[in-house]
């Protein structure tokens, strides 16, 4: 079955799922993070019956310091760069276990969560061998939060254009991260694996549904998912939702979902809001100058316009929710 | 009626073994000398003759990940690398032990870069010496296969519950076609019982593994992997006796050659030790009084084994086949001279490196060893001898 083809059970406002968090509260993180708001998310709409795999990171460290743990599913961290290879292993074992009848019968996602360090930089090879194996019930989820957040808000290949980091520092001759973003969706895309997506805890029920989505579909699926930092981008706690939603809006952060190399756009931005608007918010951009907001606008349409063009030539007609 | 060996290539011999235990998952990665028992491996899942996942990883460093997922899980998994590869998933090496993950693997012992050098020795298994697994070292091919079988009885017993090793040496053992006996896989299943493992990531009993633990529990989760580990001896002896009732073929933790009335014991590790017995045969036939004591349970240290095996030698030639950089001894005569050190009647030790990246060992060579052993004030040398070395 195409990916785009395939059902599964879309969360809405009416369908929001009831019950315990997958995520217990209690667990550590930062006042106001974005990241830990999108791994509640998309954990609730998984449901328990579920196998997650930890890198280490900001929400590995805060959801399970000895004797506490906040996984109310079965969960393993081992190290920083192998989630997904780590999750390969797991992915196998309960797929061969269920063949030999010692398991139980059924599909059991294994969801491999890593931050963007873990995903586009250390973790990129890991990665890359367990899409391109192609694992069946395996989801990757990166929690993208533009910088090394739990080591100190060092810069990664997800920090975006001139973001202040501690080693990505704005001075006399520097305007903070020199490159553009790495588009990592792009590169999970071009692995031919059956279903890659964006995601915004600020849309909270697309990017529920994105996640069922991604379990329902045979083979491995990829979600990045934007995930604000207050703590490593000068944001107020409370503009964790403000700040997603300007991310989609200016067209910083597009939604998108990409089934079997094709893809959809899911918010189309027409009047976008400006740039600046979004960078005025966060103090890692606040060295920047009218004069640099005119080169990271124009990159920020032409990059969204990619998208665009990607969607229009190859039309999906998305399987409607069952 | 017991079964005619026969002759297959040691590396094969280990695959089958894999087979014979019904292994769930397999993920490796190739590099020389150890492809031999991955490609078999590839071969026995192709054909549907081993029931398992094989995950053909992207590095050692993934192979090590995915082995430790795929027995958190609750599958028996099997991996083999060598040398760099084993350098390349060290940090994945460590992880196993305190995770309690029973992986085996095959180590396919070759020299470490640089110089890049794919032959013999025992630099990689030295470099994970602390990480807290059991190792095993095979003499020869019929010791590669049934150690295989042990290998998974003993990690997988719920008392241990460890990663096992077993070092085979790369080429000079592995690629050599020798007479094994393939146990029966009625045989083997009714001396290793299926895989059910005490905690595992189970949605129908959620557990977290791998947690960050502050400087107040660090030590002691830490201890706790070495209490295991030091504990495990007896299950290994327990599997070896167990083993030898059901398949007649009796192994030890050390092994000794001739050591009755011996005066010199030379010490040492692998394969190297067939060679070494022929040696000692014509020194013996000389009136030389030497002997062997051949180490197969590398960690946990057979402590009192050991002791028990050289009692009585007056000087051990203990043979190393890598080299402690910037250290006075090789590292199983570190070992042995701390163990030694606090008898008061502790034997003359002395240590020769031999068999570098590859090169060959003889006769000739264990027959000077036995003799600079015996040079007047040889054990007071500040620095190991290094066997063969062209100046």
């Amino acid at each position: 079955m195409r990916a785009y083809e395939t059902p599964f059970e879309k969360v809405t406002a009416k369908t929001f799922p009831k019950g315990p968090d997958v995520l217990a509260s209690g667990h550590r993180a930062c006042q106001g993070c974005g990241e830990v708001l999108a791994l509640r998310l998309l954990l609730k709409a998984l449901g328990p019956e579920i196998i997650c795999v930890s890198a280490t990171g900001c929400m590995e460290v805060c959801t399970a310091p000895f004797p506490q743990s906040a996984w109310r599913t079965p969960w393993i961290h081992v190290a920083f760069e192998n989630a997904a290879a780590v999750a390969a292993g797991v992915e196998s074992a309960v797929g061969i276990l269920r063949r030999k009848k010692r398991g139980p019968d059924r599909r059991i996602p294994v969801v491999a969560i890593a931050g963007d360090g873990g995903t586009a930089d250390i973790g990129i090879q890991a990665l890359s061998g367990a899409l391109e194996r192609g694992h069946e019930d395996f989801i990757y989820i990166c929690l993208d939060n533009e910088a090394y957040m739990n080591t100190g808000i060092q810069r990664s290949s997800e920090t975006p254009f001139g973001a202040n980091t501690t080693t990505s520092p704005s001075g006399k001759r520097s305007k903070g991260q020199s490159t553009w973003k790495k588009d990592m969706p792009a590169i999970a895309a071009a692995h031919g694996v059956p279903y890659v997506a964006t995601a915004n805890p600020a849309f909270h029920l697309d990017l529920m549904s994105k996640a069922r989505r991604a379990a329902a579909i045979e083979g491995p699926a990829y979600l990045h998912v934007y995930s604000s930092c207050p703590t490593g981008w000068r944001l107020k706690p409370e503009l964790a939702v403000t700040i997603g939603k300007l991310a989609v809006n200016t067209r910083i952060f597009p939604l998108y979902e990409v089934l079997d190399g094709r893809y959809v756009l899911n918010r189309k931005v027409d009047s976008p809001v400006p740039v600046s608007e979004y960078f005025k918010l966060q103090g890692r951009f606040r060295h920047l100058k009218e004069e640099d907001y005119g080169y990271i606008q124009a990159r920020v349409n032409e990059e969204y316009e990619k998208i665009v063009k990607l969607a229009e030539t190859f039309p999906v007609e998305l399987q409607a929710a069952s | 009626m017991p079964a005619k060996p026969i002759g297959l290539e040691v590396s094969l011999a280990v695959a089958e073994a894999v087979r014979l235990c019904d292994a769930d998952v397999v993920a490796a990665y190739p590099i020389t000398p150890q492809t031999h028992i991955v490609e078999h491996l590839s071969e026995l899942v192709a054909d549907g003759k081993l029931d398992a996942a094989y995950i053909p990883v992207e590095s050692e460093q993934s192979a090590m990940s995915s082995c430790i997922g795929s027995a958190a899980a609750g599958a028996r998994t099997f991996t083999a690398t060598s040398s760099q590869g084993l350098a390349l998933m060290n940090e994945m090496v460590y992880i196993a032990p305190t995770l309690r993950t029973p992986v085996v693997m095959a180590i396919v012992n070759r020299a470490l870069s640089a110089p890049i050098n794919i032959w013999n020795d025992h630099s990689d298994i030295m470099s994970v010496r602390d990480a807290g697994w059991i190792a095993l070292f095979a003499e020869n091919g019929q010791e590669a296969l049934d150690l295989t079988i042990l290998a998974f009885r003993i990690a997988e017993d719920r008392r241990v519950s460890l990663p096992v090793s077993i070092n085979i040496d790369g080429f000079t053992l592995s690629h050599f076609i020798e007479p094994v006996i393939l146990p029966e896989i009625e045989e083997v299943a009714a001396f290793l019982p299926p895989f059910d493992p005490l905690v595992k990531l189970d949605i129908a009993k959620p557990i977290s593994m791998g947690l960050l633990a502050m400087p107040e529990s660090y030590t002691e989760a830490r201890k706790a992997t070495d209490d295991v580990l030091l504990g495990s001896k007896a299950v290994v002896k327990e599997a070896f006796a167990d083993f030898g009732k059901r398949f007649g073929r009796e192994y030890r933790t050390v092994e000794t050659y001739r050591t009755e009335g011996a005066e010199t014991v030379l010490v040492m590790m692998g394969s190297i030790a067939e060679t070494a017995m022929t040696a000692v045969d014509e020194m013996r036939a000389q009136g030389e009084k030497v002997g062997i004591a051949r180490i197969r349970l590398w960690r946990p240290f057979p402590v009192e084994e050991f002791k028990a095996a050289v009692a009585g030698a007056r000087r051990l030639a203990v043979i190393d086949r890598h080299l402690v950089m910037g250290a006075p001894d090789g590292p199983v005569a570190l070992e042995i001279k701390s163990l030694m050190y606090a008898d008061e009647r502790r034997p003359e030790i002395t240590n020769y490196i031999v068999g570098l990246g590859g090169r060959d060992v003889t006769r000739e060579d264990f027959k000077y060893i036995t003799k600079k052993a015996q040079e007047p004030g040889a054990h007071v040398r500040p620095r190991y001898d290094l066997v063969g070395v062209w100046e």
